[in-house]
Formats: structure tokens, sequence, C-alpha cells
């Protein structure tokens, strides 16, 4: 093949995969080229500044609170994630190798859940969690994100167990192993997979959650990082700079974590994507 | 010990290897007669491993779901007794003009996080057929995935600025010469719809491409060779090829696109409120405003059922069909 004939093969690849990608960070340019602008200036279009201002984003960081912001989402993703995972696998262990009775229509009401779109239970949630005593308050929002959390969970890990030959749990039951600890030492050290891809996607689900964290909690310094946005628009919807700065801390974390572990984050969603 | 033994050793006597899990309905029915007399109480024990997410389920999904549905019959303003109403919060979902245009605009919505979307992923897809593992590929992919990773509020903070009357999109008209079309994007009647729309786009992009150019992966090279040696046209190529390969992934997008059109909350919330007037209202909003901000909680519950529905009767039909023959 010569040079020319490579190029007119490789050429509209290469163009469309660089608008395609260009597409999906020029907003964020467009925000970090505002973040470095002058603070009390009204920066105009996409225009990186001679002199960027780098001290908006430690005063933004300050401002926004990120500090307390981290915090409170960790706190929040440690509270649902590890349970989430630990009780999906279960009930999934039970229906896909205990075969459990009526399993499968626990299974069809999960299904039910797995379309059904938040709005339907958020002010409902709202007043279940005042006559718990529970609004305002991290565990108000860790429980219903656990029991929202578990159709998609324990579909993803009932496809697991399903793919676990069933002479395993024979085995283990010949040797005396009772169901609890074949699903201890035998079933969750080879769940290790799933259960890794699954953990990326409830911790990135939980950490993004905006219309529960806003609707039941108030204070935005213990809502998660996306629904601290809110409040932090609403304080500074006017500063162009210090907004965009801000926003972009806030998107920081996960960014940053998506960078460092890409590969998986692209293979656990793409995976999900097909599953759910 | 105790893990359900009768109906494993039935399963055994008939299905003696690991089987696929598509194989056990027509397996079961098989060994159904052979395990029923030996269901024990250890099986039903199993139950105790399905419990706790049963219960959180209940308790957080399903009994919420019924509340919305009870409530969606009575007038109520969350404070003082509710009194029984009957079926006028749904009649006034269809005809109070807001309640319904905010449907209306969930429906046009698909339009943008759904049909542009699996549009220009199958464009991509098909022109660049694998993702290459090449550096400049690997950097393409994680950029188009980045939209999928930040909050969609954070994505509506970012289309606010490009929208706004000197942000990056009227910068871009001006530069081209278009400097008559600049406006502020979403604070217009007839164009903020359609910007909120874009933005959805945006975030929906980035998956149905790579979604889709994983599925083309995974159709037979030879295929390809053997229609152009036929003398196929690209075009030829990717009707018979190309898009019947892709059947259940263009289904995973639209399902999952769909869903993220009906019940949109953050992108609007935070883009424009559902305004300017009513002009982007759609029915997450809608919900939340009627609750926490008009006290309506019955008529709020009454478009949330609605939606729930509306949601059902488009994604129910498309799994059939996208259903793989």
């Amino acid at each position: 093949m010569t040079a020319i004939a490579r190029l007119r093969d490789t050429a509209p690849r290469t163009v469309l995969l660089t608008a395609a990608a260009l597409f999906s960070v020029f907003p964020l340019l467009s925000m970090f080229s505002a973040a470095l602008q002058p603070q009390g200036t009204a920066p105009a279009g996409i225009s990186f500044p001679l002199h960027p201002q780098w001290h908006n984003f430690v005063d933004a960081w300050n401002v926004a609170n990120i500090t307390t912001l981290v915090q409170s989402s960790a706190i929040l993703v440690l509270g649902v994630v590890p349970a989430a995972m630990l009780i999906s696998s279960m009930a999934a262990y039970a229906i896909a190798q205990l075969r459990i009775p009526l399993g499968n229509v626990f299974f069809l009401l999960l299904l039910l859940g797995l379309t059904l779109p938040y709005e339907i239970v958020v002010v409902p949630l709202y007043y279940q969690m005042q006559s718990m005593g529970l609004l305002n308050s991290r565990l108000g929002l860790i429980l219903p994100l656990i029991g929202l959390n578990m159709p998609f969970a324990v579909f993803w890990m009932r496809t697991h167990f399903q793919s676990v030959p069933a002479e395993l749990s024979e085995s283990s039951s010949i040797d005396g192993a009772g169901p609890w600890q074949a699903f201890r030492h035998i079933q969750m050290p080879l769940a290790v997979p799933a259960l890794a891809s699954l953990g990326v996607l409830m911790f990135l689900s939980t950490w993004n959650q905006f219309l529960l964290a806003i609707v039941l909690i108030d204070d935005p310094t213990k809502r998660t990082m996306a629904g601290a946005l809110q409040g932090f628009v609403g304080a500074h919807s006017t500063d162009v700079v210090l907004l965009n700065a801000g926003a972009l801390l806030i998107m920081a974390p996960t960014i940053l974590v998506f960078l460092l572990f890409q590969k998986f984050f692209i293979r656990a969603m793409l995976a999900g994507a097909v599953k759910g | 010990m105790s893990v359900a033994p009768g109906l494993r050793r039935g399963d055994t006597v008939t299905a003696p290897t690991s089987r696929p899990a598509t194989a056990r309905p027509a397996e079961r029915a098989t060994t159904r007669r052979w395990a029923r007399p030996q269901r024990s109480r250890a099986q039903w024990a199993g139950w105790l491993f399905a419990l706790p997410a049963l219960l959180m389920y209940a308790v957080f999904e399903l009994r919420p779901i019924l509340t919305a549905v009870q409530c969606s019959f009575y007038d109520w303003d969350g404070i003082s007794a509710a009194t029984p109403v009957g079926v006028a919060n749904y009649t006034r979902v269809f005809t109070e003009p807001q309640l319904l245009a905010s449907i209306v605009h969930s429906l046009v919505l698909i339009v943008f996080f759904t049909v542009l979307p699996v549009i220009l992923g199958l464009a991509v897809a098909s022109v660049v057929r694998e993702i290459r593992s090449t550096w400049a590929g690997a950097a393409a992919r994680t950029l188009m995935f980045l939209p999928q990773i930040i909050p969609g509020a954070a994505s509506a903070i970012a289309w606010t600025w490009m929208y706004s009357p000197d942000g990056a999109v009227n910068q871009l008209l001006r530069a081209l010469g278009l400097g008559s079309l600049t406006r502020a994007w979403l604070g217009d009647f007839t164009w903020a719809l359609p910007a909120v729309g874009i933005i959805g786009t945006w975030l929906a992009t980035g998956l149905c491409t790579l979604l889709l150019m994983a599925g083309i992966g995974k159709i037979d090279t030879s295929l390809y060779e053997a229609a152009s040696l036929d003398g196929a046209s690209r075009l030829q190529q990717f009707r018979a090829i190309t898009l019947p390969g892709l059947r259940a992934e263009i289904g995973v997008c639209v399902t999952i696109t769909v869903i993220a059109a009906l019940a949109s909350f953050d992108v609007v919330f935070m883009s424009t409120q559902g305004g300017p007037g009513y002009s982007t209202q759609v029915p997450g909003v809608q919900v939340y405003q009627l609750a926490f901000t008009e006290n309506r909680i019955g008529q709020s519950s009454a478009l949330a059922v609605v939606l729930s529905l509306l949601v059902l009767a488009v994604v129910l039909p498309l799994q059939r069909v996208f259903k793989e023959k």
C-alpha cells in the first residue's frame, strides 16, 4: 500500500474519531478556559488568558468546601456500595444457585425497578424518611440508595452466578460446607471480577446521584458531589469564573479516578450497559 | 450440608454437566416432578440470603411506588388532611397545558437523547469499524467516555456557560460569520428545548459510539471482505451487514437513552429549571416542583405515575423490537 493510499484509508477514521473526541471535551475546555480568567471579569467564549489565574482553583476549593464534599461523598459511597454489593450477591446467589422457591417472582419484581424512573419514588421517599426521622441525615440517603440499587445489582450478580457450574456447590456441599460457608469461601472469591465492575458502576451512580441528594438532604455539605453543585450554583451563579472553577473541582475526583482506572471503567460501563 | 440437596441431586440426574443459563427453564420443568417432594425446608431457608435485598427493595422502592399510586388519587398539600379526588389528578395531567406540555417535551427530547446519538454512533462505528489499540485510539476512547463519568448536573453547568451570550457557541457562530444567529440560547422560547436536547446528545453520544464500536468489532470481518468482493458498496455493506449485526447493541443504546430522555431531571433542572416559561419543562422537574414548591403532592404523584407508565409503554415494546432473532 502506498503512503497516499494508506492515508486515504485512515484519514476518514482519524478525522471522525478526532471530531467525536473534540465534541466530548469541548464543553469542559470551555469551562477550563473561563476558570482561568481573572475573577470578577466577564470571560468571553474560549480564550486562554496570557496570565492564567491558577489560584482561582484554590479560592474555589475553599468557597465550595471541596474537602468536606469529598469526605461526605466518600462516606455515602462507603455506606452504599459495600452493603449493596453484599446483599445483592446474597440474593443473586439464592436465586441462581440455591434456586429458592418463588425466586423468579422476586426477580421479575426486581426487573420492574430496573425500568421505573426515580421520579416516582422521590416524593414518597421524602415523606417516608421524614416519618422515620432520617430526613437530612446521611443514613437517610444511604438506605434508599441501597434499596434502589437492588434491581441492577441483583440482575448483574445473577448473571454471574448463573455462569458458575452447579458442580461447584454440589462438591462443596458434599464436603460438608453449609450454604453460607460455600457462599463466603467459594462463591464470593470467584465473583471478584463481577463484583469489581458492579462496585465501579455503583460508585459512579452514588457519587453522581443528584435528585435524591437534593430532595432528601438540605445541607449541601452532607450531599453527594453532584447534589452539592446545586447549592454552589445557587450561591455563585453570577460569578462565571468562580462557578466554572468550582464545578471543575467538583468533577475532578471522578475524572481523576477515571483517568487512573480508565480501562476498568470503560469495560465495566460497556458491560453494564449491555446487561442493564 | 443444607444446600437444598433435593433439587441439586434431582438436577444431576437429568443434567450431569454444567448447563448454560438459557437451558434452565426447560430442564427445570423436567426435574420439577422429581424435586417437588424433596423441596425441603432447606430450600426455603435459602430465602435467608435473599431477605435483606427483598427488605431493602420493598421498603425503599416498592413501598414508595405504592404510596405514589395511592397519593395520586388524593388532593394533598403535604400538611393538612388529604381528600380523595378520584382520577381528577390524572385528567389534569392531560388537560392542564403545562403538564401535558412537559410530557410532549420529554418525547421531543428522545430525538436528541436517542436518535442523534445512535445515528452519530453508527456513523463513527461504521467508519472506524474497530477500536484501534493505538495511543490515539485509546485517547479518543477516554475522551469520548468523559461525559459518562461526570454528573449530569455538572454537564448542565458546562453547557449553560457554552450557551450564554458570551459563551463558546455564540463565539463560534461569530467566527463563522453567522453573528446574526447569536442569542442567549437557554433563554430563548424557541431554542431552549433543542439547546437542552443537545446537552443530552453530548451526554449519550460517547457511550453509544463506544458500545456500537465494540459491537461492530465482533462482526466477522470476512463478511465485509466477501461483500466487497461481490462489489457491494459501503452503503450496501452497512445495510446488509453492519445494521443487522448491531441489532442488540442498538437496542441497548435506544433503551438506555429513551429512559434518560423521558426521565430527564438533572440536566434540565440545572440548566433551565423548565424555563423560559414552560418551554423546557419535563415531567421529572415538574414532579419535583409540584411537590416541593407548589405543595400539590397528589398532582405530583399522578404525573410521576403517568411518567412511569409512559416509560414502560415505550421501553417494553422496544425490548421486543430489538430482540435478536
